[in-house]
């Protein structure tokens, strides 16, 4: 069987995973899970820039705050609130509804081309570094700026209030 | 490297669709149905990539590079959000004691 599905299966059951599962701990490692098998999609798209930043950037550091904020809340005791089963259901039947209506959509469209890469090298860090500092580069400037101040809105926000002097 | 290329030239690029519509679904569900915190920002992360993967899905169909930039951008975009956003849980945990998102209803009348 063609090497697509298989990843696919594994992406969908993952995600499945990540919901489901009680523990937030498993939540995350399921999680992590799921991006390695959204890099090999990445890989086999031959967007090899986009493989590496999604492996560094999502399950390097952003996975790692996400555990990290676990450890730091203790709450990997199975301290899960549980909402009541009428809104699980209607929760279940609302996003089921989503997705029937997209697939119908796209059904509707009739039958697609196979995806071709038509530039082989269309992902490699060569060709997309000079459109994202040419064609791009104010909006990447501006990308930097919006890290900037996320980093200060974070730190600001996790501080702890001093008590107020009256 | 080149047969793992020829293995998605027999792939139509709505099975592409159908998949990221699946992994968008079951975020959304996640987002429904859970009420941890932290769960369902790993459900709004897993909605974000899923749109990752069909921008990059498109751009390879397209021949246009210009999509995998936007995707760099929401990569940029995803981890600004989650700092903020694990600092605000981390801010609502020592006011309420717990990440229940029930127990946060009092902007709700």
């Amino acid at each position: 069987m063609n090497l697509f599905y298989f990843i696919a299966f594994l992406s969908i059951l993952f995600a499945l995973l990540v919901i489901f599962s009680k523990n937030p701990v498993h939540s995350v490692l399921y999680l992590i899970l799921t991006f390695f098998t959204f890099t090999i999609h990445y890989v086999l798209l031959n967007a090899q820039f986009l493989a590496i930043v999604n492996f560094i950037v999502y399950m390097g550091a952003i996975m790692v705050l996400f555990l990290f904020v676990i450890m730091l809340l203790n709450l990997n005791k199975d301290t899960e609130p549980v909402k009541s089963s009428l809104v699980k259901f209607a929760g279940i039947i609302g996003g089921a509804c989503l997705l029937v209506v997209i697939v119908a959509a796209v059904k509707a469209l009739g039958k697609s081309d196979p995806v071709i890469l038509k530039q082989a090298d269309l992902g490699l860090v060569k060709n997309l570094g000079k459109i994202l500092f040419g064609q791009f580069l104010l909006p990447f400037e501006v990308s930097s700026l919006l890290l900037f101040s996320a980093m200060v809105g974070a730190v600001l926000l996790a501080t702890k209030d001093k008590p107020v002097k009256a | 490297m080149e047969s793992l290329l020829n293995g998605i030239k027999v792939v139509p690029l709505n099975h592409y669709i159908i998949l990221c519509a699946i992994i968008f679904s079951i975020g959304v569900i996640g987002v429904l149905t859970r009420r941890n915190a932290i769960v369902i920002f790993m459900s709004v992360e897993l909605m974000l990539n899923s749109v990752n993967l069909l921008l990059t899905v498109f751009s390879a169909y397209r021949g246009d590079a210009t999509g995998q930039v936007f995707v760099f951008f929401i990569m940029a975009l995803a981890a600004a959000e989650v700092a903020v956003g694990l600092a605000i849980i981390v801010m609502v945990y020592r006011n309420t004691n717990s990440l229940d998102i029930n127990v946060l209803n009092r902007l709700k009348w």
